[in-house]
Protein backbone atom coordinates (compact mmCIF):
# COMPACT_ATOMS: atom_id res chain seq x y z
CA UNK A 1 0.00 0.00 0.00
CA UNK A 2 1.44 3.42 -0.77
CA UNK A 3 -0.09 6.57 -0.35
CA UNK A 4 1.64 10.15 -1.71
CA UNK A 5 0.73 13.74 -1.99
CA UNK A 6 2.62 15.42 -4.41
CA UNK A 7 3.60 19.19 -5.66
CA UNK A 8 5.02 18.27 -9.10
CA UNK A 9 3.26 16.68 -12.24
CA UNK A 10 1.83 13.53 -12.03
CA UNK A 11 1.96 11.10 -14.48
CA UNK A 12 -0.84 8.20 -13.04
CA UNK A 13 0.17 6.21 -15.84
CA UNK A 14 3.90 6.13 -15.17
CA UNK A 15 3.19 5.82 -11.69
CA UNK A 16 1.09 2.94 -12.00
CA UNK A 17 3.45 0.52 -14.53
CA UNK A 18 6.28 1.56 -11.64
CA UNK A 19 4.30 0.72 -8.90
CA UNK A 20 3.21 -2.48 -10.07
CA UNK A 21 6.49 -3.58 -11.52
CA UNK A 22 8.11 -3.01 -8.18
CA UNK A 23 5.03 -4.94 -6.09
CA UNK A 24 6.80 -8.61 -6.42
CA UNK A 25 3.95 -9.98 -4.24
CA UNK A 26 1.26 -9.11 -6.61
CA UNK A 27 2.93 -11.27 -9.38
CA UNK A 28 0.34 -14.72 -9.90
CA UNK A 29 -2.06 -13.36 -7.64
CA UNK A 30 -3.80 -10.10 -9.24
CA UNK A 31 -7.38 -11.05 -11.00
CA UNK A 32 -8.61 -7.66 -11.25
CA UNK A 33 -7.22 -3.82 -11.19
CA UNK A 34 -8.96 -0.90 -11.10
CA UNK A 35 -7.73 2.69 -11.90
CA UNK A 36 -9.70 5.83 -11.50
CA UNK A 37 -8.06 8.96 -12.79
CA UNK A 38 -9.14 12.56 -11.85
CA UNK A 39 -8.40 15.19 -13.82
CA UNK A 40 -9.06 19.05 -13.72
CA UNK A 41 -11.65 20.64 -16.04
CA UNK A 42 -11.50 23.97 -17.64
CA UNK A 43 -14.90 24.64 -16.07
CA UNK A 44 -17.22 24.57 -12.75
CA UNK A 45 -20.41 26.13 -12.05
CA UNK A 46 -21.01 26.98 -15.51
CA UNK A 47 -17.54 28.95 -15.29
CA UNK A 48 -14.45 28.65 -17.21
CA UNK A 49 -11.30 27.96 -14.85
CA UNK A 50 -8.06 28.93 -15.98
CA UNK A 51 -5.93 27.21 -13.41
CA UNK A 52 -6.78 25.97 -9.55
CA UNK A 53 -4.58 25.85 -6.45
CA UNK A 54 -4.68 22.65 -4.51
CA UNK A 55 -3.96 23.09 -0.70
CA UNK A 56 -3.76 20.11 2.06
CA UNK A 57 -2.68 19.67 5.33
CA UNK A 58 0.66 17.84 5.44
CA UNK A 59 0.53 14.96 7.71
CA UNK A 60 -3.30 14.70 8.36
CA UNK A 61 -3.77 14.10 4.58
CA UNK A 62 -1.68 11.56 4.21
CA UNK A 63 -2.15 10.00 7.73
CA UNK A 64 -6.18 10.36 6.58
CA UNK A 65 -5.68 8.29 3.38
CA UNK A 66 -3.64 5.77 4.59
CA UNK A 67 -5.77 4.71 7.16
CA UNK A 68 -8.59 4.50 4.48
CA UNK A 69 -6.65 2.30 1.94
CA UNK A 70 -5.45 0.38 5.46
CA UNK A 71 -9.68 -0.28 6.11
CA UNK A 72 -10.40 -0.88 2.21
CA UNK A 73 -7.81 -3.64 1.99
CA UNK A 74 -8.85 -5.71 5.50
CA UNK A 75 -13.03 -4.40 4.03
CA UNK A 76 -12.37 -6.40 0.50
CA UNK A 77 -9.54 -8.45 1.65
CA UNK A 78 -7.32 -6.58 -1.28
CA UNK A 79 -3.70 -7.82 -2.52
CA UNK A 80 -2.61 -3.98 -2.73
CA UNK A 81 -4.33 -0.14 -3.20
CA UNK A 82 -2.07 3.07 -4.59
CA UNK A 83 -3.14 6.62 -3.54
CA UNK A 84 -1.77 9.39 -5.13
CA UNK A 85 -3.02 12.91 -4.93
CA UNK A 86 -1.04 16.29 -6.49
CA UNK A 87 -1.59 19.55 -4.45
CA UNK A 88 0.03 23.16 -5.77
CA UNK A 89 -1.06 25.02 -8.79
CA UNK A 90 -2.32 22.97 -11.85
CA UNK A 91 -4.39 23.88 -15.04
CA UNK A 92 -7.15 22.37 -16.84
CA UNK A 93 -6.04 18.11 -18.02
CA UNK A 94 -3.81 18.03 -15.60
CA UNK A 95 -4.04 15.02 -13.44
CA UNK A 96 -5.11 15.65 -9.98
CA UNK A 97 -6.06 12.27 -8.08
CA UNK A 98 -5.03 8.27 -9.01
CA UNK A 99 -6.55 5.67 -6.91
CA UNK A 100 -5.62 1.58 -8.13
CA UNK A 101 -6.76 -1.37 -6.47
CA UNK A 102 -5.57 -4.54 -7.25
CA UNK A 103 -7.50 -7.82 -5.88
CA UNK A 104 -7.83 -11.52 -6.92
CA UNK A 105 -11.90 -10.44 -8.33
CA UNK A 106 -13.27 -7.94 -10.38
CA UNK A 107 -16.12 -7.19 -7.66
CA UNK A 108 -13.91 -6.51 -4.73
CA UNK A 109 -11.24 -4.35 -6.77
CA UNK A 110 -14.51 -2.23 -8.39
CA UNK A 111 -16.34 -1.46 -5.16
CA UNK A 112 -13.26 -0.34 -3.29
CA UNK A 113 -11.65 1.83 -5.87
CA UNK A 114 -15.28 3.71 -5.47
CA UNK A 115 -15.30 3.92 -1.41
CA UNK A 116 -11.83 4.97 -1.63
CA UNK A 117 -12.56 7.87 -3.92
CA UNK A 118 -15.77 8.85 -2.45
CA UNK A 119 -14.70 8.46 1.02
CA UNK A 120 -11.37 10.65 -0.30
CA UNK A 121 -13.61 13.34 -1.93
CA UNK A 122 -15.68 13.93 1.42
CA UNK A 123 -12.70 13.16 4.06
CA UNK A 124 -9.62 14.20 3.09
CA UNK A 125 -8.21 17.30 3.76
CA UNK A 126 -7.90 19.02 0.55
CA UNK A 127 -9.11 22.04 -1.02
CA UNK A 128 -9.00 23.69 -4.34
CA UNK A 129 -9.21 27.32 -5.02
CA UNK A 130 -9.95 28.75 -8.78
CA UNK A 131 -8.75 31.27 -11.36
CA UNK A 132 -11.82 32.81 -13.03
CA UNK A 133 -10.81 34.04 -16.57
CA UNK A 134 -11.13 37.46 -15.10
CA UNK A 135 -8.46 36.55 -12.40
CA UNK A 136 -11.23 36.68 -9.96
CA UNK A 137 -10.59 33.35 -7.15
CA UNK A 138 -12.57 31.62 -5.53
CA UNK A 139 -12.82 28.53 -3.19
CA UNK A 140 -14.36 25.76 -4.40
CA UNK A 141 -17.13 24.69 -1.41
CA UNK A 142 -19.14 21.79 -2.93
CA UNK A 143 -18.38 18.58 -4.94
CA UNK A 144 -19.48 17.09 -7.61
CA UNK A 145 -22.50 14.33 -6.33
CA UNK A 146 -21.05 10.99 -6.07
CA UNK A 147 -23.54 7.50 -6.36
CA UNK A 148 -23.14 7.32 -2.83
CA UNK A 149 -24.92 10.69 -1.98
CA UNK A 150 -28.41 9.17 -3.72
CA UNK A 151 -27.84 6.41 -1.20
CA UNK B 1 3.51 24.55 26.78
CA UNK B 2 0.69 25.49 24.56
CA UNK B 3 -1.97 24.73 21.89
CA UNK B 4 -1.06 24.91 18.52
CA UNK B 5 -4.06 25.86 16.71
CA UNK B 6 -4.11 25.52 12.75
CA UNK B 7 -6.56 27.31 10.39
CA UNK B 8 -6.21 26.31 6.47
CA UNK B 9 -8.45 27.61 2.90
CA UNK B 10 -10.65 29.95 3.45
CA UNK B 11 -10.74 30.26 7.01
CA UNK B 12 -7.26 31.20 7.05
CA UNK B 13 -7.88 33.75 4.89
CA UNK B 14 -10.77 35.21 7.06
CA UNK B 15 -9.18 34.90 10.12
CA UNK B 16 -5.45 36.13 8.45
CA UNK B 17 -3.20 33.29 10.42
CA UNK B 18 -2.63 30.10 8.96
CA UNK B 19 -1.19 29.27 12.72
CA UNK B 20 -1.48 30.36 16.69
CA UNK B 21 -0.25 29.31 19.63
CA UNK B 22 -2.61 29.59 22.27
CA UNK B 23 -1.93 28.67 26.32
CA UNK B 24 -2.94 25.69 27.26
CA UNK B 25 -5.22 26.94 30.22
CA UNK B 26 -6.99 29.10 27.65
CA UNK B 27 -9.34 26.61 26.37
CA UNK B 28 -10.47 22.79 27.72
CA UNK B 29 -12.83 22.21 24.34
CA UNK B 30 -12.00 22.19 20.63
CA UNK B 31 -15.30 24.28 20.66
CA UNK B 32 -13.81 26.63 23.21
CA UNK B 33 -10.17 26.83 21.08
CA UNK B 34 -12.74 28.08 18.06
CA UNK B 35 -14.46 31.00 20.54
CA UNK B 36 -10.75 32.23 21.75
CA UNK B 37 -9.16 32.49 18.31
CA UNK B 38 -12.54 33.18 16.02
CA UNK B 39 -14.33 35.80 18.70
CA UNK B 40 -17.26 33.40 17.01
CA UNK B 41 -19.69 31.61 19.73
CA UNK B 42 -20.74 28.87 17.46
CA UNK B 43 -18.83 26.24 15.39
CA UNK B 44 -20.98 26.05 12.35
CA UNK B 45 -21.82 22.63 11.47
CA UNK B 46 -20.09 22.71 7.86
CA UNK B 47 -16.47 23.49 9.83
CA UNK B 48 -14.75 20.19 10.38
CA UNK B 49 -12.02 20.33 13.01
CA UNK B 50 -9.32 17.87 14.22
CA UNK B 51 -7.33 17.07 16.99
CA UNK B 52 -3.68 15.44 16.11
CA UNK B 53 -4.59 14.73 12.76
CA UNK B 54 -7.96 12.68 13.62
CA UNK B 55 -11.28 14.57 13.10
CA UNK B 56 -13.11 15.42 16.07
CA UNK B 57 -16.44 16.92 17.40
CA UNK B 58 -16.73 20.43 19.33
CA UNK B 59 -16.76 18.77 22.70
CA UNK B 60 -13.66 16.60 22.13
CA UNK B 61 -10.98 17.79 25.20
CA UNK B 62 -7.81 19.91 24.38
CA UNK B 63 -4.49 18.95 25.99
CA UNK B 64 -1.10 21.07 25.98
CA UNK B 65 0.65 20.02 23.22
CA UNK B 66 -2.31 19.70 20.96
CA UNK B 67 -2.64 20.65 17.43
CA UNK B 68 -6.35 21.51 17.17
CA UNK B 69 -6.81 22.47 13.14
CA UNK B 70 -10.15 24.02 11.60
CA UNK B 71 -10.73 23.67 7.88
CA UNK B 72 -14.28 23.98 5.42
CA UNK B 73 -15.75 21.56 3.60
CA UNK B 74 -13.04 19.18 1.81
CA UNK B 75 -13.01 19.00 -2.01
CA UNK B 76 -10.14 17.15 -3.02
CA UNK B 77 -10.36 14.65 -5.97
Amino acid sequence: MHVCITSTALDPWRELQNYQQQQRHLHGKVGATTIFIGTMRDMNEHDAVVQMELEHYPGMTESYLSQLAQQAISQWQLLDVLIMHRVGLIKPNDPIVLVAVWSAHRAQAYEANRYLMEELKARAPLWKKETLTNQQTRWVEKNSPGHYDAD
Amino acid sequence: MSIKVRFFARLREQFGHSELELPATTASTVLQVWQHCTQQPELAANILAAVNMQYVQGDQAVRDGDEVAFFPPVTGG
